[in-house]
C-alpha cells in the first residue's frame, strides 16, 4: 500500500507523536549527564531531579523574603495581563473586523489604517508605552494589544469578506436589513474565526508579555525567568519555559475544543490542526 | 401567459433597451422584453452571453449601464429585496443554521426586530410555518441537520423553500439544478413546477439544459450575439435572439415527486 494511504491507528498515532518528545528528552538527559560527569557543579544543563526540586520549591515553598508562593504569583500575574490584552484585542477585532468586513464604507475608512498600523514592529512601541502609560500594568497590556490586535482584526475582517457573496444577496432577498444581516448571518459565522484569531494571536501575545515583563515588572513568568538568568539558574528557567509552554498548549486546546462545542457547523468538513 | 406585444400596456416585468458594459466590454445590448405575471420564463444561451448578468440585473445585484427595468410599472429597486427571490446553482443557504433554522430565518427577519429574533408564542408560530415548508419540500426528516450534512439535491430544495417563504412576486433561478444528477434534477423540476402552480409567481430560470428549458417554460428566451467581429470577439454584446412561447411544463417533467421516493433517495 502507498505510504500516503497508510494511516496510524489511535494507539499508533499517540506512540508516533511521543517519539520526538522522547528523543528530545533523551538528548537532554545524555547531554546533562556528560557535562555533569566532567563538572559536578555544571549549571547549564541541570539534572531532571535538580529541575524538579527547583520547580517544587517555586511552587510549594513560601519565598523567604516575601512569603509568596512564587510560581503561582507569577502565573496569576502573567495570565491576568494576557487575559486583559487578549480581551481588548478580541473586542477590537470584533468591532473593527466586522466594520471592515461588512461595510464598504468601513473598509475604505479603516482598512488602510489597520494595514499601516500592523506594520509597526510592536516592540518599538514599548518605550513609548512605558513613557506614556508608566511602568504599570497598562503598558504591558498595551503592548500585547498593539502586538496582536492588527493581526486579529485582519484575520476576522478577511473571514467576513470570504463569506460567499450569494449568502449576503440571499439574506437581502429575505428582507434582512444591514443590522439583521450582521446579527444573524455575519456575526454567527464570524465567531469561529474569532476563536481561531485568538489562538493565532496568543503566540505573539506570549512573546510581548514576556518581553514587557522582562523589562519592567515585579512579578510574572517572564520577569522571573529574566531575574534568575543573572544567577544562571537553569534549574528554574527550563521548568518555567516548560510551564509557559504547557499553559499555552492548554489554552490553545481549550479554545479549539470550545469552538467545536459551540460552533459544530463550522467543523463539519476537513482536518484542522 | 406570455409577453405583451410592443406598444401594448406595460407588462408585469418590462425591460427596455437594457445595456450592460463591463469596462469596455459590452455584455448585453438592446435587450427589450415584456413578461406577463405568472410566466415561467426559461433563459438559454452560450456561456458568456450575459444570461446570468440579465438575472443579476433583475435581482438588483448589478445595475444596468443603459435602459430600464420595471416591475409592476415601478423601476426596480437598485438592491435586492423580498419581492425577488433567488436560488443560485451553488447552495446559498446559511451553513451555520440547521434546516429548520434556515426556514425560520425569513419569519425572524420579518417580525424579529433589528436583531431578527423571535421569542415565545411568535417563535412557536414561526417554527410551525417553517415546519410546514419543511414538510412541503420533503426535508422533515432532516430538520436538525446542517446544510453541509445534506446532499446537493436536499440543499437546493432547502434553498428553494427558503426563497419562497417571503412570498416573492418573482423567483430568479441561476442554473439551479445544474450540479445535480439526472434523477434528482427531475424531482427538483417537478417540485419547482408544483410550487410555481401553487404560488402563481413569475419565474425566470437560467439553464444550460435546452431540454429542461423547453420542458418547463411557458416561454423561452435565447440570448446570443447578433453581431460578430472576428478581430474583436468581445466587441459586441448579446441580446435576445429568439423569444418563443411554449405550452408550459410538459407532463413528463411533472411526474410528481412523492415524499416517499424522496426519502428513499435521501437515505443514500
Amino acid at each position: 500500500m502507498r505510504l500516503i494511504n497508510q494511516r496510524p491507528g489511535r494507539v499508533g498515532a499517540i506512540l508516533l507523536g511521543a517519539i520526538p518528545f522522547a528523543l528530545a528528552l533523551a538528548a537532554y538527559v545524555v547531554g546533562s549527564a556528560v557535562r555533569r560527569a566532567e563538572n559536578p557543579q555544571d549549571k547549564l544543563l541541570p539534572s531532571l531531579e535538580a529541575m524538579g526540586t527547583a520547580f517544587a520549591r517555586m511552587a510549594f515553598e513560601a519565598d523567604r523574603r516575601s512569603g509568596d508562593y512564587l510560581l503561582w504569583v507569577d502565573t496569576a500575574a502573567s495570565l491576568e495581563r494576557l487575559a486583559h490584552g487578549m480581551l481588548i484585542a478580541a473586542g477590537l477585532a470584533i468591532v473593527v473586523g466586522a466594520l471592515i468586513g461588512i461595510l464598504p464604507v468601513g473598509r475604505a475608512l479603516l482598512s488602510p489604517f489597520v494595514s499601516a498600523f500592523s506594520l509597526i514592529p510592536p516592540i518599538t512601541v514599548l518605550p513609548i508605552l512605558f513613557i506614556v502609560l508608566g511602568l504599570g500594568e497598562a503598558a504591558k497590556v498595551g503592548l500585547i494589544v498593539v502586538g496582536t490586535a492588527p493581526l486579529m482584526i485582519r484575520a476576522v475582517a478577511q473571514s467576513v469578506l470570504d463569506l460567499p457573496r450569494e449568502e449576503i444577496i440571499r439574506a437581502q432577498t429575505l428582507g434582512a436589513s444591514t443590522m439583521q444581516l450582521t446579527a444573524r448571518v455575519v456575526l454567527p459565522q464570524m465567531w469561529p474565526h474569532l476563536v481561531r484569531a485568538i489562538r493565532m494571536g496568543l503566540v505573539p501575545a506570549w512573546i510581548f508579555l514576556v518581553s514587557a515583563e522582562a523589562i519592567a515588572a515585579t512579578e510574572g513568568l517572564g520577569y522571573r525567568i529574566f531575574l534568575v538568568r543573572r544567577y544562571l539558574a537553569m534549574d528554574v528557567i527550563i521548568p518555567y519555559v516548560l510551564w509557559i509552554t504547557l499553559i499555552a498548549y492548554v489554552l490553545d486546546r481549550a479554545l479549539a475544543l470550545a469552538s467545536r462545542r459551540l460552533f459544530p457547523w463550522a467543523h463539519l468538513s476537513g482536518d484542522a490542526l | 401567459m406570455t409577453g405583451t406585444a410592443a406598444g401594448a400596456a406595460p407588462a408585469f416585468v418590462e425591460v427596455k433597451r437594457l445595456a450592460v458594459t463591463y469596462g469596455d466590454a459590452p455584455i448585453l445590448e438592446g435587450v427589450s422584453v415584456g413578461v406577463a405575471e405568472g410566466a415561467l420564463v426559461t433563459i438559454v444561451g452560450a456561456s458568456g452571453c450575459g444570461k446570468s448578468t440579465f438575472l443579476r440585473i433583475l435581482l438588483g445585484q448589478e445595475r444596468p449601464t443603459g435602459g430600464t427595468v420595471a416591475i409592476d410599472g415601478a423601476p426596480i429597486a437598485p438592491e435586492p429585496d423580498p419581492n425577488r427571490g433567488i436560488v443560485f446553482q451553488k447552495s446559498s443557504v446559511f451553513p451555520h443554521l440547521t434546516v429548520r433554522g434556515n426556514l425560520m430565518l425569513p419569519f425572524e427577519i420579518a417580525g424579529g426586530g433589528p436583531l431578527a429574533r423571535l421569542f415565545g408564542a411568535r417563535r412557536r408560530a414561526a417554527r410551525q410555518k417553517a415546519d410546514a415548508m419543511m414538510e412541503r419540500i420533503g426535508l422533515a426528516h432532516a430538520a436538525d441537520r446542517y446544510p453541509a450534512q445534506l446532499s446537493g439535491g436536499m440543499q437546493q430544495r432547502l434553498a428553494l423553500g427558503q426563497a419562497l417563504l417571503p412570498r416573492p412576486k418573482i423567483l430568479l433561478l441561476d442554473e439551479p439544478f445544474g450540479a445535480l444528477d439526472p434523477g434528482t434534477r427531475r424531482e427538483m423540476q417537478a417540485l419547482l413546477v408544483e410550487l410555481w402552480r401553487e404560488t402563481g409567481m413569475t419565474v425566470f430560470m437560467v439553464t444550460h439544459d435546452i431540454q429542461e428549458a423547453f420542458d418547463l417554460g411557458t416561454r423561452i428566451l435565447v440570448f446570443d450575439k447578433i453581431r460578430h467581429d472576428p478581430q474583436h470577439p468581445h466587441a459586441y454584446g448579446a441580446t435576445i435572439t429568439y423569444d418563443i412561447p411554449l405550452k408550459g411544463p410538459v407532463a413528463e417533467a411533472l411526474r410528481p415527486a412523492t415524499p416517499a421516493n424522496l426519502n428513499v433517495k435521501d437515505a443514500f
